[in-house]
């Protein structure tokens, strides 16, 4: 039967190549999120291969190390210790290092240099080997900083900002002083490319004066074996020399242990990307579905034909099925390549917040390969196997009748078997919420798409209110072309539903997405005005930490009554990793930032005392009085908890330490935000410029009112908005691709009703509107639905999720109308090429078209 | 060639009609120099065995297929040089077509369908013109019903109304009964009959049926792309007697018909 399927294929390369592209963009999506974080993955590994000598000594770290690697812990160890090191047996050399996070280079008119998420990091100079036995770093041009007052960047910085040696380079620091100044005096190479981050190498007495009060301290040492002896057998010998509180660890268990931080934040980003492709892959599932049961129904009569010819039904079943292996297969290969380009774009769209991948190679793994095969033609082959199993249940006496009819399920029990996914989805839904973290997200995920599936499958019923309404607008409108359209909108339900499914599900998560953010932003809104007292804040707009000097000087300014810093950390409590917790100044906080206790009293709270927001509390079992372990990288701490918070977004953390534990924790001082309130009587515009003047030079750092606050955090809710749906727009896309599909085959299929409409006197333009108000009754029924479902998903998780953030729900009418709009000019483009190749047909062909 | 001699006006007519098909060696030539006037008012059959160039005559003069050599009138309007939105409009509005497959659009009722050119045309339908051609198809009870819901000779009917319903100049049926059994058969032949008679309307009727052409005024032979003979006042046997003479078509003949 191969052969069959074969010629059957070639002899339909429009309707394969269509049906194709459902394939296409799912297979790609998976394809290129893969590529991509195997990327980043290689080039971050190669930064951190060469990153570690072969043994290095450092601070003993408790807990998950998030806090270190993350550049926030700021102890040290002596000076001297690096002779006593050089010495152990084994060891050719021991070199201290100075390393500092959160330095950046200025440009000339004032801006920073990367910086939108890529670190910035400050190192001393040395020339110590790396565990591969290379230099970390070569000089390009110019020399090393020797004496205070001198700094070397790496090259990549040094072409973008365009300094020439000799130039005064403009830096900002997290250390007491925001902002340094250096004489440029050389650039280097680093080994591999930086991903974005930026490196500024200074003499190492100077950042010991710049960051550590000139007291005579390294971050880290470096150990270097000599010839004879591995990482391991001198990582032990140089542990006995080591005093309490300091650690030895090889540079591959080092390597290991970064390789692994990070690997957990990209498969992050993984998770992320491949929640949109499998979004596409399901979408794409209905188009293939539907695709495969226009395919069988036009050729019932000749499939009937083979079972009249003896063709047993498996045998007629497994060569559709062929066709759709074949499909798959295609449908793969070229979405493999597509991921390739879609790589490519989420390289461009990742550079655009600084994680700079150009000088990157895109990686190609086989399990990517592998997977994307896998997926594309499973995909498939499950999408084609129920109109597959129609095709056999044709009865071969149909070959000689007019007009096949093939066997189609009832409508009623589509919709019983919708309404019972439907229940399935609700109650995942359900289960989701009340569980916790990634299961739970899962389940809601799962239980909204079974609910999609659900709805979909009731379309064809669902849908007819819809398009009636729209008929008789079309008929009004346009007439007898209008009447048509309408018409032929209604007369395959089944292909019209599956064809606005597709779409709904994309539009239904847009809106669900949308709902919410419209949410956020009102309830952010109440939230300021109900909870913040502060009149100005002072924050970095990327979230990255600053200076305390800023919080300092604030303090220091006239009419200036009280500023408060916010600083942030991830930590270990009572055992578990915490991606974000808080610190802060209890008492002038308290005046900044409304708490309201569940349980205790807010005014408890002091130094050796944490608050706890309710949920965490329940999650924990905690109250008032009871004790909390807080492992921060310096150690842990027992601290009471002195009062229940009811969850609030400004803290935003569920527990909430004094700036003394996080201290006491070995973190460095920095900070997030700064909280200020103003004396009485005092002009807020005139304190808020007297600020402003205070932060010019820290490009990344603003002083906002409430109202320009509020307007920030807006934008950082749009700003991933628009992140949603650029990745949900390729679910739409194919969305679209299916509707161009079905409006394609159907064309084909009604070949010769459209010869008879040109004879009896139908123009070119006119057939050309049938097709395009036919297109747009499909985007819009699919656009409708999904704006009533996400409106229905996006009120649910509000009600489920009011007290994290979400307590006032707002529905952005307006948006949504322009969705339905958007979706029926995206109908307009989708029936272009059907609607050109319909006014095409030469009429006589197609009026004896069989 | 015979020379078709009308003195009344001709609602259609060929001068030198030529369609050649194909190029080179493989071309058939379809029709050769055919010069025919269907005259006003009357109702005219066109006959001659499979690949004799009927059909093609029918699609050039309708406005479907363009003259290769020639020309075609409808009325004193010569479709050459016709754009295609011209041609259509002029079938929307100067004629009217009834095919073998009755070609009714199934999502149409089958009042939706016997107005749907003048719809199309953004026309209403005179509601009195509307009346008397409805009653005459006999189709007053079934205006609500699809297509599938009807009868074959039912369905031609409403496809004949359509062709009638805006007053076309002159109306094309291409082997209108071919699909129909005797009774059907009668009934639209009769009806046409009647649309010539009492709305005086032109028809022009592809058949190789005797006793279709039986119907008509005159009949109108072709055979190997050129009018052959022709015959005023026809009974079945004559048309029989006349198609006999001709040359029959040597089997596996061009499919030009």
């Amino acid at each position: 039967m191969l052969r069959p399927a074969l010629r059957n294929l070639l002899a339909r390369k429009l309707r394969l190549l269509l049906s194709t592209f459902a394939i296409v963009i799912g297979v790609a999506f998976v394809a290129g999120s893969f590529v991509f974080t195997d990327t980043l993955d290689e080039a971050f590994d190669s930064i951190v291969d060469s990153s570690v000598g072969d043994v290095i000594v450092r601070p003993e770290i408790a807990g998950s190390g998030d806090a270190t690697f993350q550049g926030l812990d700021q102890r040290t160890l002596p000076a001297d210790l690096v002779d006593t090191l050089a010495a152990v047996p084994g060891a050719e050399r021991a070199d201290g290092n100075v390393t500092v996070t959160g330095v950046f280079v200025l440009d000339e008119n004032g801006d920073l240099i990367g910086g939108q998420g890529p670190p910035g990091l400050a190192v001393n100079y040395s020339d110590a080997p790396n565990a591969a036995g290379a230099q970390v770093a070569q000089l390009a041009e110019g020399e090393w900083p020797d004496g205070a007052g001198e700094v070397t960047v790496d090259a990549g910085t040094a072409e973008t900002s365009g300094y020439e040696i000799g130039d005064t380079v403009p830096l900002v620091s997290v250390g007491d002083t925001p902002e340094l100044e250096a004489e440029l005096v050389g650039t280097f190479e680093f080994g591999t490319a930086l991903i974005g981050a930026s490196v500024v190498v200074l003499d190492t007495d100077d950042m010991r004066g710049i960051f550590f009060d000139g007291d005579d301290v390294f971050t880290d040492i470096w150990v270097t074996s000599d010839e004879s002896t591995s990482q391991a057998e001198l990582a032990s010998a140089v542990e006995a020399e080591l005093p309490a509180g300091v650690e030895a660890i090889t540079g591959d268990s080092a390597a290991q242990e970064q390789k692994d931080t990070i690997g957990e934040a990209l498969a992050f980003i993984n998770i992320f990307l491949l929640v949109f492709a499998v979004v596409s892959v399901v979408v794409g599932t209905f188009i293939i579905v539907n695709t495969f049961s226009i395919l069988v129904a036009q050729r019932s009569r000749e499939l009937a034909l083979l079972r009249a010819l003896g063709a047993s039904r498996p045998q007629i079943t497994r060569l559709v099925l062929l066709e759709a292996l074949a499909v798959g297969f295609i449908g793969s290969t070229i979405g493999i390549g597509l991921g390739f380009l879609l790589a490519l774009g989420l390289r461009a769209l990742f550079a655009t917040f600084g994680l700079d991948l150009s000088g990157t190679d895109l990686v190609f793994r086989p399990r990517t390969l592998l997977l994307s095969y896998v997926v594309g033609i499973l995909v498939t082959l499950v999408a084609a196997y129920f109109p597959a199993r129609r095709a056999g249940r044709i009865a071969p006496v149909e070959a000689l009748r007019d007009g096949v009819a093939l066997p189609e399920t009832t409508v009623r029990r589509r919709l019983v078997v919708g309404a019972v996914l439907s229940a399935l989805g609700a109650g995942l839904v359900t289960a989701g919420l009340l569980g916790t973290g990634g299961q739970g997200a899962l389940l809601v995920g799962g239980g909204i798409l079974a609910v999609l599936l659900g709805v979909a499958l009731a379309t064809p019923i669902l849908g007819r209110p819809v398009l009636v309404g729209l008929r008789a607008a079309y008929r009004r409108a346009y007439g007898a072309v209008g009447n048509l359209s309408g018409e032929n909108a209604l007369r395959n339900p089944r292909r019209t539903g599956a064809t606005a499914s597709a779409l709904m599900i994309g539009v239904a998560l847009v809106a669900t997405v949308a709902v919410l953010g419209q949410t956020a932003k009102a309830s952010t809104d109440e939230i300021l005005n109900e909870q913040l007292a502060a009149d100005i804040v002072v924050s970095n707009s990327i979230g990255q930490p600053f200076s305390p000097g800023v919080a300092e000087r604030a303090a220091e300014t006239d009419g200036v009554d009280t500023a408060v810093p916010l600083r942030s950390a991830p930590a270990t409590v009572e055992g578990r990793d915490e991606f974000y917790v808080a610190a802060t100044e209890p008492e002038p906080f308290a005046e900044m930032v409304t708490l309201d206790a569940v349980a205790g009293d807010v005014a408890d709270f002091t130094d050796g005392t944490v608050l706890v927001e309710e949920g965490r509390a329940e999650d924990e079992g905690l109250a008032p009085g009871d004790t909390i372990t807080l492992t921060l990288p310096g150690g842990d701490q027992e601290l009471e908890v002195a009062a229940v918070y009811e969850q609030e977004p400004i803290v935003g953390s569920p527990y909430l330490f004094t700036l003394s534990a996080f201290t006491a924790g070995g973190l460095r001082p920095q900070d997030t935000y700064v909280y200020i309130t103003l004396a009485e009587g005092t002009d807020a515009n005139e304190v808020q410029a007297a600020l402003e003047a205070q932060v010019t030079d820290l490009p990344l750092v603003s002083v906002k009112d409430q109202t320009e606050f509020a307007d920030e955090i807006r934008g950082q809710i749009d700003q991933f908005l628009r992140l949603i749906y650029a990745l949900l727009g390729l679910a739409i896309v194919i969305a679209v691709l299916g509707i161009v599909n079905t409006l394609a085959l159907s064309v084909i299929e009604r070949t010769r009703e459209v010869g008879l409409l040109r004879a009896i006197g139908m123009q070119r333009r006119q057939l050309r509107r049938m097709v395009r108000l036919e297109s747009v009754a499909i985007a819009v029924l699919g656009a409708v639905l999904g704006v009533v479902m996400g409106v229905v998903f996006g009120v649910v998780l509000q009600r489920a999720i009011a007290d994290q953030g979400l307590q006032v729900l707002s529905i952005p009418v307006v948006q949504l109308v322009v969705f339905v709009v958007l979706a029926a000019l995206l109908g307009v483009l989708a029936a272009v090429l059907p609607a050109r190749r319909a006014s095409r047909l030469d009429v006589l062909r197609a009026i004896g078209t069989e | 060639m015979t020379a078709a001699v009308e003195t009344s006006s001709a609602a259609a007519r060929t001068s030198e009609l030529t369609k050649v098909f194909g190029k080179g060696p493989t071309a058939v030539r379809a029709l050769n120099r055919v010069s025919v006037q269907f005259a006003a008012g009357r109702y005219t059959a066109v006959m001659g065995p499979s690949g004799s160039g009927k059909s093609t005559l029918m699609h050039c003069m309708a406005a479907l297929d363009t003259a290769t050599e020639g020309e075609v009138f409808i009325g004193e309007q010569s479709l050459t040089g016709l754009s295609d939105k011209a041609l259509t409009a002029l079938r929307r509005d100067k004629i009217g077509f009834v095919f073998q497959q009755f070609n009714l659009v199934p999502t149409l009722t089958a009042h939706e369908n016997i107005v749907l050119p003048l719809g199309i045309a953004g026309r209403n339908p005179d509601s009195d013109w509307y009346d008397t051609v409805v009653d005459a198809v006999g189709l007053r009870d079934r205006l609500s019903h699809k297509p599938t819901e009807l009868s074959g000779g039912q369905q031609q009917r409403v496809a004949s109304a359509r062709a009638l319903l805006s007053r076309p100049d002159i109306v094309f049926a291409d082997e209108p009964t071919g699909n129909l059994d005797s009774t059907a058969s009668a009934e639209v032949l009769g009806f046409l009959r009647r649309s010539v008679d009492e709305f005086g309307q032109t028809v022009v009727m592809v058949t190789h049926d005797p006793s279709a052409a039986a119907y008509t005024d005159r009949v109108v032979f072709l055979d190997d792309g050129r009018v052959v003979a022709e015959l005023t006042e026809p009974t079945a046997d004559r048309v029989l007697e006349r198609m006999k003479a001709l040359t029959p078509a040597a089997p596996g003949d061009a499919q030009a018909g």
